[in-house]
C-alpha cells in the first residue's frame, strides 16, 4: 500500500506568450507517494477539467526519461530535487504530507512562455540547425568500423550525444546561458572522424546562433552540470571553447579564403 | 554552414577570453606585488621597501607593465559589465523559489559584487599609497649607512622638507646617504585607523572567494581542462590564490595596526 499526502501546489498560470501570469495556490489532496510527479499533475488536471476549469499546460512525451519535454522548475530546482533525472522520474515519495511545492516554467528570454509552464525550446533547434550535423556521401551503407575510432573517443562522444535537450542547463544557469547543450551537441561531432570536415564551420555558426538566441554568458559555476538528468560535463564546455577559439586562430578555411 | 561567422571579440567566447587573459594577468600582478611588499615586515625602517618602491616608481619596464595592468583592470571590469546586463537580459523574468547552493557555490555566482568590492579597495588603495606618493605628500626619511660596518642612522620627519627634490643616493666618506619619500611611514600611518584596517580585510576575504572561482574558471574558458593537470590548477586557485596571498597581504594593515 502506498501512503497519501495533501500538498499545496503554487504553480505559475500564465493565459498566453502575450500575458503576464501569476502564482496560483492549488490544494492537492490524497496524492500517492509511488505516483510521479506528472501523473500528480494529471490528477489535478483532471479535477481541474471536471470542474470546468482551465487545466495546467505543461510539456511532457515519453514519460520515461528520454525525450526532454518534460521541464518544470520545482522548489527553485530543474526537474526537481533530485539529481540526474527529469521531471518524469521524480516522484512524489521525494516530498512530503503537508509540504508547499512552487512549480515554475524554465526562465530565459531564449524560451518564452506559452502557457502556463509550458515553454517554447524551439531556439535549440536552431542552434542545431545552424551546425549540429554531419555531410555524409550518398550511396550504400558503409561498413560498421571502416574508420578506426579510439573507444575511449567513442564513449566520449556517445556520453556528449545523450543529451537530450531538455533546457535544465539554461533554467539552473543564473545567466541562462546555453552552453552545456551547445557543447555536448559539437563534442558529439567534434570528437568523431565524421564530424571534422565542417568542424571549424560548426562551433562558429553554433555559437553564433546561441548568442543571437539571446542565451547569456557562462560563468562556469557547474549548477548546469549539477542539474543536468542525464550527466553532461563541463569538460565539454571547455572543448567548445576549444574548438570555438582554435577556429577563430587556427581555421585553414577561413585562413585560405 | 556560412564560412562567415562573427568576429571574436563580438561573440560571448571572445568576451569571456578577455576576462579570462586580463584576470590572469592580474593574478600574476598580485603575485609580484606581494612579494615586494614582504618587504613592509623588515625591521629596517623601511630602508628595503622605500628603495624598492622607488625602484618600481622609476624602471621603464615596470612602467610599461603598470599601464598593461591599469589597462587590465578597467578592460575587465568593463567586460564584466557587459557581460552581466547581457546576462541579466537573457533572463528577463526571475524565479520565485530560488536554490542556487544546491547546484553550484556562492562565490561563483557573486562574482560581480566580489569584484565590485575589490574595485572600490583598489581605488581607496591607490588614493592612500599611490596618489599620496606620486602627487601627495609623504613622511621623509634620510638614511645614512656606513658601508663598512653596516650602522645606519636616520633623519625623519612627518613632512617633506620644502628643499626636497626628489629620491636621492650618493657617498660620502665611506657613508652612503639615501633621502627619499618615506612610503613605508606612509602605510604604517594609514593602517593606524580601524576603519581602513577593516576595509583591507574585508577586501582580501573578498579577492580571497573570488579567485577561488575566478582561477580555475579563467583556464576552463580558454578550454584548459584535462584530468592531467585541472587538479593542480584547482589547487594552486584555492590555495595560493584563495588562501596564501590574501592571508599574507591581510597580515599588512594587521601588522602594522597592532605594531602601533
Amino acid at each position: 500500500m502506498s501512503n497519501h499526502m495533501n500538498l499545496t501546489l503554487k504553480v505559475w498560470r500564465q493565459k498566453n506568450d502575450k500575458s503576464t501570469g501569476q502564482f496560483v495556490t492549488i490544494q492537492a489532496n490524497n496524492i500517492a507517494d509511488d505516483m510521479s510527479f506528472l501523473e500528480m499533475l494529471d490528477i489535478i488536471n483532471d479535477d481541474l477539467t471536471r470542474k470546468g476549469e482551465d487545466p495546467i499546460y505543461f510539456d511532457h512525451d515519453c514519460r520515461e526519461g528520454i525525450c526532454g519535454m518534460c521541464s518544470l522548475v520545482i522548489n527553485g530546482r530543474p526537474h526537481g530535487p533530485n539529481q540526474g533525472t527529469t521531471t518524469c522520474q521524480l516522484h512524489m515519495r521525494s516530498f512530503h504530507d503537508g509540504q508547499t511545492i512552487v512549480i515554475e516554467p524554465w526562465r530565459a528570454a531564449a524560451f518564452p512562455v506559452l502557457k502556463d509552464l509550458a515553454v517554447d525550446r524551439t531556439s535549440f533547434e536552431r542552434i542545431q540547425q545552424a551546425g549540429g550535423y554531419v555531410n555524409v556521401n550518398t550511396g550504400g551503407v558503409p561498413d560498421a568500423n571502416a574508420i578506426p575510432i579510439p573507444k575511449v573517443i567513442a564513449d566520449e562522444a556517445f556520453e556528449s550525444a545523450t543529451c537530450i535537450g531538455c533546457g535544465a542547463c539554461v533554467a539552473a544557469c543564473k545567466n541562462a546561458s546555453a552552453m552545456l547543450f551547445v557543447s555536448a551537441k559539437v563534442s558529439q561531432f567534434a570528437l568523431l572522424p565524421q564530424g571534422q570536415t565542417e568542424r571549424y564551420e560548426r562551433a562558429q555558426a553554433m555559437v553564433d546562433q546561441m548568442d543571437a538566441e539571446g542565451f547569456g554568458n557562462c560563468t562556469n559555476t557547474g549548477a548546469c552540470e549539477a542539474e543536468c538528468p542525464v550527466g553532461i560535463k563541463m569538460t565539454n564546455i571547455a572543448r567548445l571553447n576549444r574548438e570555438y577559439l582554435s577556429a577563430k586562430i587556427f581555421s585553414e578555411r577561413d585562413i585560405h579564403a | 554552414m556560412s564560412s562567415k561567422s562573427k568576429p571574436l571579440f563580438s561573440s560571448s567566447i571572445g568576451k569571456k577570453l578577455i576576462m579570462s587573459l586580463t584576470g590572469l594577468f592580474l593574478c600574476t600582478f598580485l603575485v609580484i606585488h606581494l612579494i615586494g611588499n614582504l618587504q613592509l615586515f623588515k625591521n629596517d625602517e623601511g630602508y628595503a621597501f622605500n628603495n624598492y618602491a622607488h625602484f618600481m616608481s622609476q624602471f621603464a619596464p615596470i612602467k610599461v607593465v603598470s599601464y598593461l595592468l591599469y589597462a587590465s583592470i578597467v578592460i575587465h571590469a568593463v567586460y564584466s559589465l557587459v557581460l552581466t546586463i547581457k546576462n541579466k537580459a537573457a533572463r528577463p523574468v526571475g524565479y520565485n523559489q530560488k536554490a542556487g547552493n544546491e547546484n553550484s557555490k556562492w562565490n561563483s555566482r557573486n562574482m560581480g559584487i566580489l569584484g565590485t568590492i575589490i574595485l572600490v579597495f583598489l581605488a581607496t588603495h591607490m588614493q592612500h599609497f599611490w596618489f599620496q606618493y606620486k602627487f601627495g605628500t609623504t613622511p621623509y626619511i634620510e638614511y645614512n649607512t656606513e658601508i663598512v660596518t653596516g650602522n645606519r642612522q636616520t633623519i625623519s620627519s612627518d613632512v617633506l622638507p620644502s628643499n626636497y627634490d626628489g629620491y636621492k643616493i650618493f657617498v660620502n666618506d665611506g657613508v652612503e646617504t639615501i633621502q627619499t619619500k618615506d612610503l613605508y611611514k606612509q602605510v604604517a600611518y594609514t593602517f593606524q585607523n580601524p576603519l581602513i584596517v577593516l576595509l583591507y580585510l574585508v577586501a582580501m576575504a573578498a579577492l580571497a572567494f573570488h579567485l577561488i572561482h575566478g582561477f580555475q574558471s579563467a583556464f576552463q574558458t580558454i578550454g584548459f581542462n584535462h584530468k592531467r593537470y585541472i587538479g593542480f590548477i584547482r589547487s594552486v586557485g584555492i590555495w595560493v590564490f584563495g588562501v596564501i596571498i590574501p592571508i599574507a597581504f591581510a597580515a599588512m594593515p594587521l601588522y602594522f595596526f597592532f605594531k602601533g
